[in-house]
């Protein structure tokens, strides 16, 4: 057995970079903070490769299935005698995975970002945030109980949020970073409460009991409880508010467009590559009690899951800015993931769907990640975000423009590119399972291809359009992650994943299934782009005269179905005008009022008193001898009888 | 060595250091000495504290000492520690340290001033070791009184109408309070004897239960006044708004706590079974607390209006814990107190540094302090996030704590109450974001705003020392909630008597 | 008894006296009148204290005794009081008892 009690380096090496830039780094020359934040995640990715390749193939299987590792594990914090909180590491295949997947997309950043934020105040900052996330979200892959990934989890909404708002003097960049934050932390209230009835049920935080098949965790709280689910179900679904929070699902993704106000290289990382899918991996973390004990969550996933993919693609047809087009695009294809899950069954070929979505998962950060860094590239050299400010770019940035091409035919589910082997395998198990999300999910492959294809178009043919400066193409740093990753689009998809990871961490094998499932998929990602070539690839007035055709349908596209609008009337007309300003106005004049009242009281009765002592020599000698005749007739009253 | 007793005579030699010296410097560097001793000796006791406990000492409160001062009525100095006090008297020496050096400037009568605030300390310093309940209550007074001159004098605004205010309100509460504690002396011996004023006495006795229901409300709403007890709690508003800026780090920091600490060392350990009984009505009245403090809080443009309710929210939740009467939330009700201690001080001396500059504590006003000074910008970012919860600051601890103990309560009210708690996580990150968004980001508004000065020496001082504090306790929580948890046994003993 | 007049007439006018006096104390509002009223008040306690006493102790002095005390204590009584409205006088320009309210609250 080898020992990988090393893997807690991974995470720590970025917490010291962090500290070590956020406290010294304005101290030093910018470049050198950058270089210190890259070389600390080149180590980490290093560190994560080798554990892999230890993981993977060094070490024993029992029962042909990989084992789960706590390489280290420590008590952070006592609740009860059950109940306690650990800081760990914990090494199965899904973390491995993750690992690989946000230290390589993270280290392609880093370089990136220093050519991409070269001369921009506040380098430092920016590189040590970039370190804090990545300690983050390394620590939320590698928990071993639901409560560290929480505690994770909201230090990753916090490096999100700082990195969004990291403009901090632009006000959109601070309300959406606000928004953000805000919307995850609505989210983050049902996953906590979610953990408060798992763990009241369970008495575990831990995740390998949790997820143990033939453990007592996974068999409690199964009587129906509240309109018709059971406490265990319930419990589920808030966790998976959570995630659905994080991962931008319906109708939690508001925040995700809005947080393309942060610099670009931000946006490959959080929001494409590692924290929106988050959420997957969370569901996919208590997959097994899921699939074994709530299989009415799991319901609730692919529902969610498939209707946010059919939403975003919809919206993202009609944007203009090409970083929301990408979001828009990125919540589809989470939404993709979702749907994998939640079509899934538990153990061997039943849980291909597990298997696909980790498969996209890990195929899809490769690929958007390369997206948002050509668009990047993109709006670096154009200084815009608007696509219809943009035309004709191939000529000025040829790398960036065949990176570009790559992602764009990986995403569109070309053949044998690796998104086609992950989107595949994730309609394979709808088709399984359930025929509507297949054909839903089917036509929004065509969709995907469409609006992929029309963003390149627009970019990189079109019309020639006139720039103040002549576009050229970006430094080595920028082009280099480029075409890395654009490699590994390419040919990510050749591993063979199902022998890795899979719902009961017994390898199975994985085939091609020609028809009905991949000839219909290529055919219908074929014809988005041909609609795509015919509508964009010339200047032309087509796309409008649709657009007017289906006018109300596109405008409420375009406003994004005016989700904004809903939630900025409930809270800024609801949670702001009808419940706070009511509570402080009851606050300053009911509750305060009524003490300020007592006050008052006595203020007066202590004015009406203090007129007794007038000073008026003729009203005490008339009271008195009120008084004394007064008493005088008591007297004889009392005692004449 | 009389250790305890120390943490009050080293205030009051700084009170008679600073009648001798002549001018304003001279006071200032008493009082940092004087405090800054009071700090060493703080953390000396928690190491001697812990010492004890892995020495195998298992009584209930160690260093005691026991002076008799009036025979006739059996009142004790008596003095002694179990963990919780040693905690809170470390939070009360970590504020109490800061706000010397955050009110380094005082230049009106700063003689008579560091003689107010060292006064304040002193009586909270006692209030923390004593267990009598005479001598307690009599340095909760020691402590109450220069408040009023504190903010009558020195403070902002409606001073007088706000130090009155709060002032006669705690009295009230002092009031209630003094009934409270006479109730349970005159029956701290129901099978005859001499009656007692000592903590520990009266809790080998078992108060009759008619009593109990009658003097519980009393202690509890005496000392929930101070604790900012809905809806005993506009006090603290306007107390805020007006008071100086060490007064409202003290007064929020420590003062508060001193509610929080006596209704349950008080209200709860000795009178247990009419806390059983009527727990359900003061765990409605906390749970309004939080909500309705976090949500009156939202709209607030005064930056002290804003912490003074979020106060109200957090102090709200320390009482609610209290209440559960369950080791877990208990537990995280102290870690709360100690937590709001420390970033609710962090916050006032902040806003206190930012007001000094910018002359207003509007939000509206402000915007894009960020950019000139991003010490105490950076700083408030952290106290906000604190206040909001995040984990690896002290707040996320202290709130975990407390809402994992009150769900262990396996009926449905005490669950349904602590989802309303709970929700309160979302209205608390709201209002900070405003703030902080309104405060720190952006463009600035203000031209006068270009040339402000970031923090000096002494602002600096005073704001990282809470924040290693705050940092301290987020980051490894296990040593202090073990050291609070066994602390809370000999209470959840008497308790467990009680509950069928 | 044995000059037949009976002594209700002497209570009367006594109560009479007594009345008009405490009549002049509250409604007047300068002080020398103010201090005739007391003088008539003590003058009608006066006349009871010497008609109780030779109507229900005809043997004893008491009363007579203490008449003529009252008189001594009256006398001196009104030179105090004079001394006081000499002074208000010099202080207020007035010895309105309105006007001498300095005291109140």
């Amino acid at each position: 057995m080898t020992s990988f009690s090393f893997t807690v380096l991974i995470v720590l090496i970025p917490l010291f970079v962090f500290l070590f830039v956020g406290l010294l780094g304005h101290k030093m020359k910018p470049i050198v903070s950058g270089i210190i934040g890259t070389s600390g995640l080149a180590i980490a990715a290093i560190l994560s490769y080798f554990t892999a390749y230890q993981y993977f193939f060094n070490t024993e299987k029992i029962g042909g299935a990989y084992q789960k590792i706590l390489a280290f594990n420590t008590v952070w914090l006592q609740f009860t005698d059950k109940l306690h909180i650990d800081m760990g590491v914990l090494i199965d295949p899904i973390s491995v995975m993750m690992l690989i997947v946000i230290t390589t997309v993270s280290l392609m950043v880093h370089i990136y970002s220093i050519g991409y934020m070269k001369g921009e105040k506040g380098f430092a900052r920016f590189f040590a945030f970039l370190s804090l996330f990545s300690f983050s979200m390394l620590g939320l892959v590698l928990a071993t109980n639901i409560f560290q990934m929480y505690i994770f989890w909201e230090l990753v909404g916090v490096s999100s949020f700082l990195l969004i708002g990291f403009y901090y003097t632009k006000p959109s960049a601070v309300s959406a970073s606000k928004k953000a934050f805000i919307v995850t932390r609505f989210a983050d209230l049902g996953f906590l409460i979610g953990i408060l009835i798992l763990s009241f049920n369970t008495g575990t935080f831990d995740f390998i009991s949790l997820t143990n098949v033939n453990g007592a965790a996974i068999a409690t709280g199964s009587g129906i409880a509240f309109l018709g689910l059971s406490t265990m179900t319930w419990s589920l679904i808030l966790v998976f508010m959570g995630g659905a929070g994080k991962s931008a699902m319906f109708p939690l993704h508001i925040w995700l467009p809005d947080a393309m106000e942060g610099p670009t290289p931000v946006s490959a990382l959080i929001h494409a590559a590692t924290m929106v899918v988050a959420g997957v991996y969370l569901v996919a973390r208590l997959f097994p009690v899921y699939a074994i004990s709530a299989p009415d969550g799991l319901m609730v996933v692919a529902y969610v899951g498939s209707f946010s993919s059919l939403f975003a693609a919809v919206i993202a047809c009609t944007q203009y800015d090409i970083k929301r087009v990408l979001a828009y695009s990125t919540m589809s294809q989470i939404g993709y993931m979702m749907v994998a899950l939640g079509v899934s069954g538990y153990g061997g070929h039943e849980g291909l769907g597990y298997m696909a979505s980790m498969f996209h998962l890990f195929t899809h950060a490769m690929f958007k990640a390369l997206l948002f860094l050509g668009a990047g590239a993109i709006i670096h050299s154009v200084h815009t975000n608007l696509m219809t400010e943009m035309g004709g770019l191939r000529k000025h940035l040829p790398i960036t423009h065949i990176t570009f091409l790559i992602a764009c035919l990986t995403i569109a589910g070309v053949p044998f590119l690796s998104a086609f082997f992950s989107k595949d395998e994730i309609l394979t198990a709808a088709y399984h399972s359930n025929k509507l999300i297949f054909v839903v999910q089917l036509f929004v492959a065509g969709l995907t291809a469409f609006y992929m294809f029309r963003l390149y178009f627009r970019i990189f043919w079109n019309k020639d359009t006139h720039y103040h400066h002549t576009p050229h193409e970006a430094p080595l740093t920028m082009t280099f992650p480029l075409i890395f990753l654009a490699i590994a689009s390419i040919f990510s998809g050749y591993i063979p994943f199902s022998e890795f990871v899979s719902s009961d961490s017994l390898p199975f094998e994985t085939e091609i299934e020609w028809w009905p499932i991949a000839i219909p998929s290529i055919i219908v990602g074929l014809l988005g782009i041909s609609l795509a070539y015919i509508l964009y690839k010339k200047e032309s007035t087509l796309p409008h005269r649709i657009a007017s055709s289906v006018k109300f349908f596109y405008t409420s596209a375009f406003n994004k179905f005016y989700f904004d609008e809903i939630y900025m009337f409930v809270t800024k007309k609801i949670i702001f005008n009808y419940i706070s300003r009511p509570v402080a106005w009851f606050d300053r004049h009911i509750v305060d009022g009524f003490m300020n009242s007592l006050a008052w009281i006595t203020n007066v009765t202590s004015v009406k008193i203090k007129g007794f002592q007038s000073g008026q020599l003729q009203q005490y000698a008339f009271v008195f001898i009120s008084g004394a005749i007064l008493l005088g007739i008591l007297f004889i009253y009392l005692f004449s009888i | 060595m009389d250790i305890l007793s120390f943490l009050v005579i080293i205030p009051v030699l700084t009170v008679l250091g600073i009648i001798i010296a002549k001018d304003p410097k001279h006071t200032r560097i008493i009082s940092a000495i004087g405090m800054g001793l009071q700090l060493i000796l703080a953390a000396y006791l928690v190491f001697a504290y812990l010492g004890e406990r892995n020495a195998g000492n298992i009584a209930e409160m160690l260093f005691r000492q026991d002076y008799m001062w009036y025979a006739n009525l059996n009142i004790h100095y008596s003095v002694g520690v179990d963990g919780i006090s040693v905690a809170m008297i470390a939070l009360t020496a970590v504020v109490v340290f800061a706000g010397i050096f955050a009110s380094w400037k005082v230049d009106f009568l700063p003689k008579e001033f560091f003689i107010s605030l060292i006064l304040l300390s002193t009586g909270v310093f006692g209030f923390f070791i004593s267990l009598d309940l005479f001598t307690m209550f009599l340095f909760y007074e020691i402590a109450v009184i220069p408040m009023y001159l504190l903010i009558g004098i020195w403070g902002s605004g409606p001073k007088e109408y706000a130090a009155m205010k709060l002032t006669l309100m705690l009295m009230g509460g002092s009031a209630l309070l003094l009934v409270g504690i006479l109730g349970i002396y005159t029956n701290s011996a129901p099978d005859g004897g001499a009656l007692t004023f000592n903590i520990l006495e009266i809790a080998k006795v078992h108060i009759p239960i008619e009593a109990q229901r009658l003097f519980f409300p009393m202690t509890f709403i005496g000392f929930g006044i101070l604790g900012a007890l809905f809806p005993f709690h506009t006090w603290s508003p306007d107390g805020h708004a007006s008071a100086p800026t060490a007064v409202s780090m003290l007064h929020a920091g420590v003062l508060m706590k001193l509610g929080g600490y006596g209704a349950f060392r008080v209200a709860i350990f000795l009178l247990p079974d009419a806390a059983q009984e009527l727990s359900w009505i003061f765990i409605i009245l906390t749970s309004i607390s939080v909500v309705y403090g976090a949500f009156g809080a939202i709209v607030q443009k005064d930056l002290k209006y804003i912490n003074a309710y979020s106060s109200v929210s957090h102090c709200g939740l320390v009482l609610f814990a209290v209440l559960m009467m369950n080791k877990t939330a208990m537990d995280g009700a102290i870690l709360q107190m100690i937590s709001h201690g420390l970033m609710t001080a962090l916050f006032f001396a902040l806003i206190g540094m930012i007001y000094g500059r910018t002359h207003t504590r509007m939000i509206n006003e402000m915007g894009g302090l960020m950019k000139v000074m991003p010490f105490l910008g950076v700083a408030y970012v952290i106290a906000g996030l604190a206040s909001l919860g995040l984990p690896g600051l002290s707040g996320f601890v202290a709130e975990m704590t407390i809402f994992f103990g009150a769900f262990q309560h396996t009926d449905v009210f005490h669950r349904v109450v602590t989802i309303v708690a709970v929700s309160s996580i979302v209205i608390t990150a709201v209002y900070i974001l405003r703030v902080v968004g309104a405060l720190l980001f952006g463009p600035i508004k203000n031209p006068h705003f270009e040339h402000l000065e970031d923090a000096k020496w002494f602002e600096k001082l005073s704001t990282v020392t809470l924040i290693l504090a705050i940092a301290a306790i987020g980051i490894a929580p296990l040593w202090l909630s073990n050291m609070i948890g066994t602390s809370l046994q000999p209470i959840i003993d008497k308790l467990s008597m009680i509950i069928p | 008894m044995n000059n037949g007049i009976p002594i209700e007439y002497f209570l009367v006018t006594a109560t009479l006296m007594f009345f008009a006096g405490v009549y002049g104390f509250i409604t007047r509002k300068n002080l020398i009148t103010m201090l005739m009223s007391v003088e008539l008040m003590l003058n009608s306690v006066n006349i009871n204290f010497v008609v109780f006493n030779r109507y229900l102790f005809p043997g004893q002095l008491e009363g007579h005794f203490f008449s003529l005390f009252v008189i001594a204590v009256a006398a001196s009584e009104a030179a105090v009081a004079i001394a006081i409205i000499i002074n208000i006088y010099r202080n207020f320009q007035s010895i309105d008892v309105e006007k001498t309210d300095e005291m109140k609250f």
